[in-house]
């Protein structure tokens, strides 16, 4: 029992980034735009964080720069796929390749070649809620978690229950149709591409100023590309989503702790595994799935 | 007074004129007919009314306002609404989503105080549906009327109708002209363009011609004939094509297809034991309202389906099903359904009227330049394609995109003919060629399977009819002897025969 409560407290935390990237990437792609830059977005925020937070000795700040860089990216990736209207794949990929490049960059000017990666005195504490009952290996958890677990049903109501996720989706499905039912494409896409970009780089933050209090190349390690996977696992609806990523954080705290058990197999099966679930899982899911319609194509006029 | 002043109206797509001073009114609470062939620039003049395109001359007064369209925004808010060919709805929102979708008035959707909003509408117009059905699933006819539906809910006094019936069976074209006449009754105007001379006679106060960009013709329908309205936009006198003598029965059969069966995954039957045998030199018509089975018909004889039961020969040789390939093979020609999935858009008419037989265009893989254009040039003329061999198709009108179709088809010299609604939103002109070449071939001795929704079309040519009825032949007629009424009966279900 305290096995399968301590398991699960890892899945929820393991879940955590992930679930932000593919919320983020959710709405992105619910209003027509595939963002590739995610994996780039969620590095190059956590390593500002990280250093704002370490510089200014504020986390809370360290906190807003990584969701302003998430912001600030998803500009640039606005302004390459909708006001120029550029492939969608480029662009993503373009801003991912730039930001992990200048991630690099600012880490070699800022802390040269330190061989131990720099952290930070104080990080983001734990929250217990059910502190000494047996609930509390569950519910030990930073924040960021349990506000990631309130945004499903935010979302779910944002994007059916309000004018807005109406009409984000409709720019997702129908751009022609949102168009001349009065609807800014342009705008609403925009709108679409930051709220995804401040939620991939909360999902950021979290690495670095929560969950490891440090920053390492590898911190991100594709989990970008898992988030994207995870959409299309999701069927691009919220609940599916917040599904796949406990899926996905299932496995992969089941193969932590194997490993720790000692069974005697090589350790790369072991991270092999979440990564092939979720192939599996996508294979079989995603035959059903149901593309928004527009994704991946720019609006114009014609004319 | 009229709603609607158009005055010098010209539109240039680079070299080509696609309006040129057009002049054009309508008055308050009529039906207007705009008339023209393919490619005569009705679609554009219609786009430039609605914002969609900007023409580089022009005064449009609206209600008495003068004042340019630059985008369907200001259309809709100067009170004018447009159905495209191509609905521009949502297909996976309900009718109440697309027809609120940017007027929803709150943040907060209430999805059942939408669903009275709409329904309310929709009993205070006639109209009969379902706010809470998913539009993507609703019949062609049925999306067209949520088109409508989402005009005047949005106040619209000017209603332009870009070839409304060309998809719509006969049942729904009367069901649209009912509604149109209630709503033209409380003072709508709408402008209707149409291939169908009958329609616009009928329907219609006024008709406009259009020809190569110009009004050639603007009067009273009572004023006027088909036979007038006909020389007015294809330029010279028009003949129906003459049926030649029927088919011999004693030529041998080519196409034999049996016991074919197609259901979906929660098993209804889409083609229920179908059974019929083409011989060549003949021409068999199948008649139906649309979607009782004609589509996935098509498409298991096209091999676009996989059928679960039934055989398919050609010559006395089976046809493995499933296989596009095999249709080549076994010289099907193809004229599909749907001419935009017949053709790639953005490759040239030269590289579209090959593509079918790249190992003749092709040495170890390398295209020969000079035979594909030296080809298509040939297609070219013969067809009279109005089009270089370089253009993109997508470019092509309407007809033109259908001539090129039958150009590849046809110049293989098919043992059997497919042809899916060969004439669908094709004008009169073109038309008349369709059909002259379908005889043509006729009398080459293939063997001819005719598709159509449109009854005269079918009569016209067939040698037999079949009738088709969900899924089912539910009659046969030889073409001579046709009892018209016993046959509409059939094409309804309401006369259950075998
Ligand atoms: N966006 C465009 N770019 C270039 N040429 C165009 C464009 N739209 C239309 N054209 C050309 O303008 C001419 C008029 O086209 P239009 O669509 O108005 O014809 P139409 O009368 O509606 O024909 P149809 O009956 O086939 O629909 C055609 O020659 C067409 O090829
Ligand atoms: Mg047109």
């Amino acid at each position: 029992m305290e096995f399968l409560l301590t398991l699960l407290g890892a899945t929820l935390r393991i879940a955590t980034p992930i679930l932000y990237g593919a919320l983020g990437e959710m709405i992105v792609e619910r209003a027509g735009i595939l963002n590739l830059g995610i994996e780039g977005t969620m590095l190059l925020s956590a390593f500002g964080g990280f250093v704002a937070a370490q510089l200014s000795g504020s986390i809370y700040l360290g906190l807003l720069i990584a969701v302003a860089i998430g912001v600030l990216l998803s500009l640039l990736m606005g302004f390459l796929s909708i006001t120029l209207g550029l492939n969608q794949h480029v662009s993503g990929l373009g801003i991912t390749l730039f930001a992990s490049g200048l991630a690099l960059f600012l880490f070699r000017i800022i802390y040269g070649g330190e061989s131990i990666p720099p952290a930070l005195e104080e990080s983001f504490p734990q929250l217990r809620i059910f502190g000494g009952t047996s609930l509390e290996p569950v519910f030990s958890q930073y924040v960021f978690t349990y506000a990631a677990f309130l945004l499903v049903p935010l979302l779910a109501w944002l994007l059916y229950r309000t004018s807005f996720g109406l009409r984000l989706r409709s720019v997702g499905e129908n751009p022609e149709a949102a168009d001349t039912a009065g609807i800014s494409v342009f705008r609403t896409r925009y709108v679409a591409l930051l709220m995804g970009g401040a939620l991939m780089g909360l999902g950021g933050a979290f690495l670095s100023l929560a969950q490891l209090g440090a920053f390492t190349h590898g911190i991100i390690n594709g989990r970008g590309w898992v988030a994207i996977a995870i959409v299309i696992f999701g069927n691009w609806r919220p609940w599916r989503v917040l599904a796949g990523a406990l899926l996905f954080g299932g496995l992969q705290a089941l193969q932590l702790r194997l490993q720790a058990e000692g069974v005697q197999l090589p350790y790369e099966i072991f991270l092999m595994l979440p990564y092939v679930m979720t192939i599996v899982a996508i294979a079989i899911t995603g035959r059903n799935a149901s593309y928004p319609a527009a994704l991946l194509k720019p609006y114009r006029r014609e004319g | 007074m009229n709603i609607v002043e158009m005055r010098g109206i010209t539109k240039r797509f680079g070299t080509l004129v696609a309006n040129d001073k057009v002049d054009i009114d309508l008055g308050r609470g009529e039906i207007h007919a705009l008339l023209g062939e393919n490619g005569a620039g009705k679609s554009t003049l219609m786009k430039i009314l609605y914002g969609l395109y900007q023409p580089d001359e022009v005064t449009i007064t609206i209600e008495g306002r003068t004042q340019p369209i630059r985008s369907p925004a200001e259309a809709i808010e100067r009170g004018v609404g447009f159905v495209s060919q191509h609905f521009s709805l949502v297909p996976t929102f309900t009718v109440a989503e697309n027809i609120l979708l940017g007027y929803e008035q709150q943040f907060r959707l209430d999805p059942a105080q939408m669903h009275t909003r709409v329904a309310q509408l929709a009993t205070d117009n006639g109209f009969n549906i379902d706010p809470s059905a998913i539009v993507g699933k609703l019949s062609v006819g049925q999306q067209q009327r949520v088109e409508i539906l989402k005009a005047i809910f949005r106040d619209c006094r000017v209603l332009i109708l870009d070839e409304p019936t060309a998809v719509l069976t006969p049942r729904d074209t009367q069901s649209l002209f009912e509604i149109l006449l209630k709503l033209c009754a409380q003072g709508l105007a709408v402008i209707i363009i149409t291939h169908k001379l009958e329609e616009a006679l009928q329907h219609s106060q006024r008709v406009t011609v259009l020809r190569h960009g110009k009004v050639v013709g603007s009067q009273e329908t009572s004023s006027t004939t088909s036979a007038e309205l006909a020389r007015l936009m294809v330029g010279r006198q028009t003949t129906p094509v003459q049926r030649p003598a029927n088919a011999n029965a004693s030529e041998p059969v080519v196409l034999e297809v049996s016991g074919l069966s197609v259901a979906d995954k929660r098993g209804v039957h889409a083609l229920n034991a179908v059974n019929f045998q083409v011989r060549a030199g003949e021409i068999v018509g199948i008649a139906g309202v649309a979607g009782n089975g004609q589509s996935e018909l098509v498409s298991v004889l096209t091999g676009m389906l996989q059928p679960q039961r039934g055989a398919m020969r050609v010559d006395g040789q089976a046809v493995a099903f499933g296989d596009p390939r095999a249709c080549t093979r076994h010289k099907i020609g193809r004229i599909p359904e749907d001419r935009l999935r017949g053709v790639i858009g953005d490759l040239s008419v030269a590289d579209n009227l090959m593509i079918e037989q790249l190992d003749q265009f092709t040495i170890v893989g390398h295209l020969q330049p000079h035979a594909i254009l030296e080809h298509a040039q040939r297609l070219i003329n013969d067809f009279q394609i109005k089009a270089a061999p370089n253009d993109p198709v997508r470019t092509l009108s309407g007809g033109n995109i259908q001539k090129v179709i039958l150009a590849r088809t046809l110049a293989q010299d098919p043992a059997v003919v497919i042809a899916a609604q060969p004439t669908r939103g094709v004008d009169i002109g073109a038309t008349e060629y369709v059909h002259q070449k379908l005889l043509e071939q006729k009398q080459r001795g293939a063997a001819i399977l005719l598709i159509s929704e449109d009854l005269d079309e079918i009569l016209l040519l067939s040698d037999r009819i079949l009738v088709m009825y969900n899924g089912r032949l539910v009659g046969e007629f030889d073409a001579a002897a046709v009892d018209l009424d016993r046959l509409s009966l059939l094409m309804t279900g309401a006369e259950k025969t075998g």
